[in-house]
This record gives C-alpha cells, structure tokens and sequence, in this order.
C-alpha cells in the first residue's frame, strides 16, 4: 500500500516538470476517453444475450479526489432511434381495444447503462434531466407536443416501463470499475433481442457529483449466418423471396404426396 | 431443439412447431380443410407476432392445398373453369385485403380485428355445422333415412345476370355471386391467413348448388392461388413471411394430412362434421376469452412509420 501511495504521489510530480510554468500554476481539467476493441459486432442466430466490455481511461485525475473515490463514470450503450407508437388499452363493451395512443419521435431501440455506484449517490436528478442519462431520465421527445402534460406523461413512463421489461433498457450498477487510478472498466449488457445497427457508447465523467466531461465511439451491432442473410433477402429482394416462398410451399405439398401418399 | 425465425425475431422449439403442422395436417387431411383457421391461432398462441403469424399462414396454406389438388386433379373432381373464376374474385378481394391488413396496422387495431374475424366467423361456422351434424346425428340414431337436399333447387342467386356455364359443375349461373364468393374469401385469406375452405366449402355446396364431389377440388384448387397471391403480396408490402417458420409448419403438415385422411375415412359424415365443429368453436372460444380478459399488460409498442 505504501509503494503505491509512493507511486501516486510521484506522478504528478514528474507531471509538474513536464508543464511549462504558464500552465503549472491552474490544474489541468480531467477528461475521459473510452475505446472499444472492435467497431462491429456480429451475432450469431443463437445469441442470448452478452456483457460488453468497454475500457476507459480518465486523463489528468487529481490524485486526492481520486484516493477518495469521488471520481464517478457513467457508461451508456445506446441503440440506433426508432421513432415509436406507446397504445393502451380500454375497455369498450368488454372487450379490451387499443384507445390511447402517443408517438415518440428518436427513442432509442435499446438503453444499457453501467455505473460505479447508484445513479441517485452520483449526481442530483435535475443533473441527469438535463444530460438526458439514464433510463429513467432519458427525454423522450412525443411527436405531438400540444397532447396534455399528464398524458405524455403517463405514456412516457408506460415506454420506460415496457423497454425495461423486455430487458432492452437496463441499468448494471456496480458495472463500473476503476482497474486503477486512471484505467476503468465498464460492462453494459446486450439484451437478447439487441437491435441490428449503428449503436452509440458513451461515457460520462463525474467529479464530486459535478458532470466534467463527455466521450463517445460507435458500434455496429449485426447478425450474421444463414438467419442474417434470410432476413436480409426478405427485405431487399421481398419479391423474389415472395416467389421462393410459394414454390417451396409446392413443392413441400408435391413432395409430401409423394413420400406419405396413403390413397 | 431451438431455432431462430429470421423474421418472427424469436427461438422457437422446432418440434413443437412440426407437431403443430402434424396435428394441423392430421385434422385438415381428415376433415377436408386447408387448417389455415387453426395455424394462425395456434401460432399466436404461441407467441408469433400476428402479422406474420397470418402470413405465414397463408404460406403454409398453399402446401396442403397444392398436395390435396393434385389428388383431386388425378381423379378429375376438379372445376377448372369455376376455379378460374372464383380466383378472378378472389385476387380483386386479397388485394383490398392487404390494404385494410396495413392501414389496421398502421392503426394500431390489426390483433383486435383479427381475434374479432376468427371469433365470429369462426363462432358461427361452427355452431351452425354442429346444430346441423347433431340433428343428422339424431336423425340416423331414430333410423330415419336421411333426406337428401334435392338438386335442381333454384333461389335468388340463380336469377341473377350474366349467367356462365361451368360444364364440370354442370352448373349454369351467373358470375357475379362466384366473382363475390371468390372476392370474400381472398379478403378473409389476406387478412386472417386462412385458405377459406371452410367458408368456400359450404358456400359452393348451398348457395351456387356445386356437386359435392368437385367442390373440394374447385375449392383447393382456387385457394392455392388466392394462398400464394397473399403471400406474395404480404412478402412484398409487409415483409412478415416467415419461410423457415412455415416450412417447418409444411413439413408436418403434409405428412399429418396424409394419415388424416386415411382416419377420416373410417368415421361417418356427420361424426367428422360434428366433430369438426366441436374443434371450431373450441378455437373461436379461445379467442374471444382473450379478448375479454384484462391482459397483464396494458400498454404495448409499435414502430411508428411503418413504411
């Protein structure tokens, strides 16, 4: 413990020979940078889910607030936005219909967030609001911003609510961990059903509970084998696979009188 | 033994589903029908989302309709003529079929308005076959005969206009309640993923008077082309056809038909009828349970936009 206490205390030392005397005399400001070992990511058909690892570093620490853990990341996966439709259902005549309706323009399809410690022991609320972090604290923009506040209110808990059940928005607290003083580690989960496109990692630095500084890369996340390439051929050739699909309908009914013909 | 359906967007258990189609297939060979009613419910029972649910319906349609045609080719009990025409109805009713299909989606409403289509077309073929196959029931245990329907019976569709001679059928109609029959069925083909037999069936039989030992053969012969017409047209517009879901459900399904129709022979007409109608409404029951059920969620997501 005493060699690295030691070895803590040397770097800025040997920081402080390295800067002119013009800078010496404020602190450099933290920032944060994370890289990703890949920039896409295939999934094979029987993909159930994984942990992502991402890695960071911070750049200039001051070494005091860092001993006392009062440095705090947040590190956030976002999906590709999707515009969305929220529905609720009602009773009319006993039977349960799909009344209400509000849209979201640019939802994220999927939301994994890890952090060092609990979101609300980082930062106050207000602060997450206003960065538009985490599940809970994501704006969702509705299309139609003249319904009534209680309204879009209502669907846009309903969204959070439903993206977390279908494990598509997710928070791994304790997902981030400091491998040293500048070298962290983050784990974000890939839901099951992680949607196919360009996915954004972000990490957000905290000092104290003060945001200080932002850093983002992209992922590509897409499906690969034989499922892949049906699904892309159903959407880029739907008129040939169209065709596919009738003639091996026939050909399964042809073959079948012939292999299990009883008359 | 998992596998993931490329477009459904779920692992599914392979035997389940080709025991689906066998089951599927077992009945349809055994009562006649193309069992497009059952899959598509049976698949939404399970979870497959009901758009492609109803497509890949469709596309597992035209494999037990081709196979059971073919068969009826072979014996000649099939009505070229009038499958042309009803077909003629049938692609004018799918293709406004597809467009109701995608504006209720776009609605929000298309799961409601497919439970609500299978709960009373389904709830009322079926009660009317049972009340039907039990009283012919009765009537065969108290050893009358039965009565047969007298053929050369002409109603109100028989005075109709433009009238076309189906020399197959020995049939001498006009085109316009065959063109509407085939129109019917291509909306409900579209829309619920069925073939429509069991609604075309009765329809040839006693309201166009069609002889009943071609009707089955004009039948699966017009829904075949109605089938594949939807399916390409759902593939193209919707993209909800699930190939390697429906080849599963085929592949069952064909050698289930076979051994269905050996079954069927061994039990008398109005038995089957009877109890095919017991397995029709059972399905329309379960259908319209859901519908009154409070679900455990009320809120559902959609993409929004969708083309």
């Amino acid at each position: 413990m005493a060699g690295l206490r030691a070895f803590a205390a040397a770097v800025p030392l040997s920081m402080l020979f390295a800067l002119s005397p013009a800078t010496a005399q404020t602190p450099p400001t933290e920032s944060i940078q994370i890289g990703l070992s890949t920039d896409a990511i295939s999934i094979t058909a029987g993909f159930s889910g994984a942990d992502l690892t991402i890695f960071g570093s911070l750049e200039n620490p001051d070494p005091l607030v860092a001993r006392q853990g009062r440095y705090d990341v947040v590190v956030v996966l976002e999906g590709p936005p999707r515009p969305v439709v929220v529905r609720r259902k009602d009773r009319v005549l006993g039977v349960w219909i799909n009344l209400d309706s509000e849209t979201f323009e640019n939802v994220p399809v999927s939301y994994s967030v890890a952090t060092t410690r609990p979101l609300q022991d980082i930062a106050d609320p207000a602060k997450y609001k206003q960065l538009s972090l985490g599940a809970q604290n994501l704006y969702l923009k509705p299309a139609d911003a003249t319904d009534s506040p209680a309204t879009i209110e209502e669907f846009t808990a309903a969204l959070r609510e439903r993206k977390a059940a279908t494990g598509l928005y997710s928070e791994n607290v304790g997902g981030v961990q400091f491998l040293s003083q500048n070298l962290f580690r983050a784990t974000v989960r890939l839901a099951p059903n992680v949607p196919v496109g360009t996915h954004k990692a972000r990490a957000f630095l905290f000092k104290s509970g003060m945001f200080v500084k932002e850093s983002s890369a992209q992922l590509e996340i897409r499906k690969s084998g034989f499922e892949q390439s049906v699904f892309r051929v159903a959407h880029d050739y739907s008129f040939l696979y169209g065709v596919f699909a009738i003639s091996l309908a026939m050909l399964t009914g042809w073959l079948g009188r012939l292999i299990f013909r009883k008359d | 033994m998992g596998i993931y359906l490329p477009i459904a967007e779920i692992s599914v258990n392979v035997f389940v589903l080709l025991a689906m189609g066998a089951a599927v297939g077992f009945l349809s060979g055994m009562f006649g029908v193309g069992g497009g009613f059952l899959i598509t419910p049976l698949l939404i029972f399970y979870n497959i989302p009901p758009a492609i649910a109803v497509a890949t319906g469709a596309n597992q349609v035209i494999a037990s309709s081709f196979s059971g045609a073919l068969s009826h080719f072979k014996r000649g009990t099939l009505d070229f003529k009038l499958g042309g025409v009803l077909l003629a109805g049938g692609i004018v009713g799918s293709t406004a079929g597809i467009y109701v299909f995608a504006l209720l989606r776009r609605l929000g409403q298309l799961d409601l308005f497919i439970s609500l289509l299978y709960v009373v077309l389904l709830g009322t073929v079926g009660g009317l076959m049972l009340v039907e196959s039990l009283n012919a029931l009765r009537a065969s245990r108290s050893g009358a005969a039965p009565v047969l329907k007298k053929s050369g019976q002409h109603n109100w569709i028989h005075r109709l206009p433009f009238k076309m001679r189906f020399r197959a059928s020995k049939l001498f109609v006009s085109v316009i309640p065959v063109l509407g029959l085939g129109a019917g069925i291509g909306f409900l083909s579209s829309i619920m993923g069925v073939g429509g037999g069991f609604i075309m069936v009765p329809a040839l039989i006693y309201l166009l008077k069609v002889p009943t030992n071609v009707v089955i053969g004009t039948s699966l012969f017009q829904i075949i082309f109605t089938s594949a017409y939807t399916t390409l047209v759902h593939a193209t517009t919707n993209q909800t056809v699930d190939v390697i879901l429906a080849f599963l459900l085929m592949a069952g399904g064909v050698a289930g038909a076979q051994y269905g129709a050996k079954a069927g022979q061994r039990l008398r007409g109005e038995q089957l009828r009877a109890l095919l109608a017991m397995l029709v409404l059972a399905v329309a029951i379960r259908l319209a349970v859901d519908l009154f059920v409070t679900p455990p969620n009320l809120y559902s997501l959609s993409a929004a936009g969708l083309n």
